[in-house]
């Protein structure tokens, strides 16, 4: 293989996150941080929504699209701070930052899913 | 690139501005097509927060619902919706280009390739919705 | 209608000047007057010192692209009418170095374009008494818009990632490297993902896209682009897969 690069994996990721979170988080934004806190819908109960959370497929659901969100977010991140601020000297700082905390909210996510009473 | 020769004479290289994405509607669409990474970002640490509290008890959960309603919050993830929603449609229209399908050797037209994403997104959205607000 | 418009052109001597600067002309306006027959105007009657390159007049040579009113256009396909009422600024191509006047160097661009290798790659070359590969016009039909490609470099000027980092391979030369992968007779395709594949191949673009909208062709390289970083990835995928899969 030689010189090729990890680039095509974190593409990959890039644009699983991408198509997800198009799919699946504007529902949950306008639900969880507008319609629920401003009473325009009545939300789920606490208890309902712990039971909810504690099935299996909910977890993997919530798992899944953090996981593949954060690792969107690091790819486009990454370059809107190369071309926007022309930072590219500064790349492996830019990486370890981006991937870094997108890989340290993968161990987060699947710790607070897994610890769920 | 090589210095200055007989046959290489001296040329001007000009500098991008740093503020080049200002320049042009297209590049400031792009760059705000890219910012809305860092909503998404926040989606996920949202999230977390509302786990993690759910995890802690019911008192933690109402003290975050309470934080959720203070106004630099809403207007937080106001802008959090226009910026996933315009992720939504801007991923949408430029993924048939990435495509390029072909059946019996002619382009699918984008439409075909459109049409369905927004679809299940609206399908997906209202199932979510009925999940949540059944109970 | 006025009938003069005035031309704020870019003017730059190696030789003499620090940075280039700008010089206005008025010219006549005329309903059927190019920006590029302003320019050669100005050369015959006012100034003959201007430089700038040009040749078929119509469309199909792509060397008169230049910036005009900011924006990356074919000086011979675009009409000096549309500015009314001026002024029109004229300046070299974005993201080259420039020569002379309107005048860039685009050593960079062919040097790249060699790169990617845009001509028929064969594994075993056929010999010539068995005739020729045959196309069906489906087959042909998958490549045609990419061969529109006349290397004007209008999309490099309209690609921010090209001017921020001068390393990335860039529209046209990828648009034309899927030109031959997607063409039937071709064999070329991991011999050109090797070299598209690295980092400031293909992986630098991040989408913009506007060197779909000023492409003076309709060769969408942008889309290109994406669908060679699907290509890239498929294959990524088959080695992880396959590592014992030779090529």
């Amino acid at each position: 293989m030689g010189k090729r690069s990890n680039e095509p994996f974190l593409w990959l990721l890039f644009s699983a996150g991408g198509m997800l979170a198009a799919i699946l988080i504007p529902i949950h934004v306008f639900l969880f941080g507008l319609a629920f806190p401003l009473g325009w819908l009545h939300g789920p109960s606490y208890q309902s929504l712990l039971e909810l959370l504690k099935q299996p497929l909910t977890r993997l659901y919530f798992f899944v699209l953090c996981t593949l969100s954060l690792f969107h977010w690091a790819h486009r991140f990454r370059y809107t701070l190369y071309d926007g601020l022309q930072i590219k000297h500064l790349d492996e700082l830019i990486n370890t930052f981006c991937y870094g905390g997108a890989a340290l909210g993968t161990v987060l996510a699947a710790y607070l899913l897994w610890r769920i009473p | 690139m090589a210095g200055p020769t007989e046959y290489l004479p001296k040329t001007f290289r000009p500098r991008v501005s740093t503020y080049w994405w200002l320049g042009r509607w297209s590049y400031l669409k792009f760059i705000l097509r890219e910012l809305s990474s860092i909503f998404i970002a926040w989606f996920v640490i949202l999230t977390l927060l509302q786990i993690s509290a759910l995890k802690r008890g019911p008192a933690d959960y109402v003290q975050l619902q309470e934080w959720l309603r203070r106004p630099i919050l809403v207007a937080l993830n106001a802008l959090s919706l226009f910026f996933v929603v315009f992720h939504t449609v801007t991923w949408f229209n430029l993924a048939p280009k990435a495509m390029s399908i072909r059946v019996r050797g002619k382009p699918v037209s984008n439409l075909l390739i459109t049409a369905p994403n927004y679809l299940a997104w609206l399908a997906i959205s209202a199932a979510v919705a009925w999940l949540l607000l059944r109970g | 209608m006025a009938d003069r418009i005035t031309l704020k052109v870019t003017r730059y001597d190696p030789g003499r000047d620090h940075e280039p600067g700008f010089q206005t002309y008025e010219v006549p306006l005329r309903k059927d007057w190019v920006v590029l027959d302003a320019l050669n105007y100005v050369k015959d009657k006012v100034d003959g010192s201007l430089s700038f390159r040009w040749s078929c007049r119509m469309g199909i040579c792509g060397s008169c692209g230049m910036m005009v009113n900011g924006e990356p256009k074919l000086t011979c396909a675009t009409f000096v009418s549309e500015y009314m009422p001026g002024p029109v600024s004229v300046e070299p191509l974005k993201h080259f170095p420039i020569l002379r006047d309107l005048i860039v160097d685009i050593s960079d661009f062919l040097e790249k374009l060699t790169k990617v290798k845009p001509w028929l790659i064969r594994e075993e070359e056929r010999r010539v008494v068995d005739g020729e590969y045959l196309q069906t016009p489906e087959q042909a039909d998958t490549f045609r818009q990419f061969s529109m490609c006349i290397n004007c470099l209008l999309c490099y000027a309209a690609c921010p990632v090209y001017g921020l980092d001068p390393l990335f391979t860039g529209p046209a030369a990828i648009a034309l490297a899927q030109r031959y992968n997607t063409d039937s007779r071709d064999q070329g395709t991991n011999e050109r993902l090797d070299i598209l594949s690295q980092h400031d191949g293909i992986w630098g673009c991040t989408f913009v896209g506007d060197c779909t909208r000023v492409c003076p062709k309709h060769v969408d390289p942008a889309g290109a682009i994406q669908q060679y970083k699907l290509t890239a990835a498929k294959e990524w995928i088959k080695s992880l897969l396959m590592p014992w899969g030779g090529r």
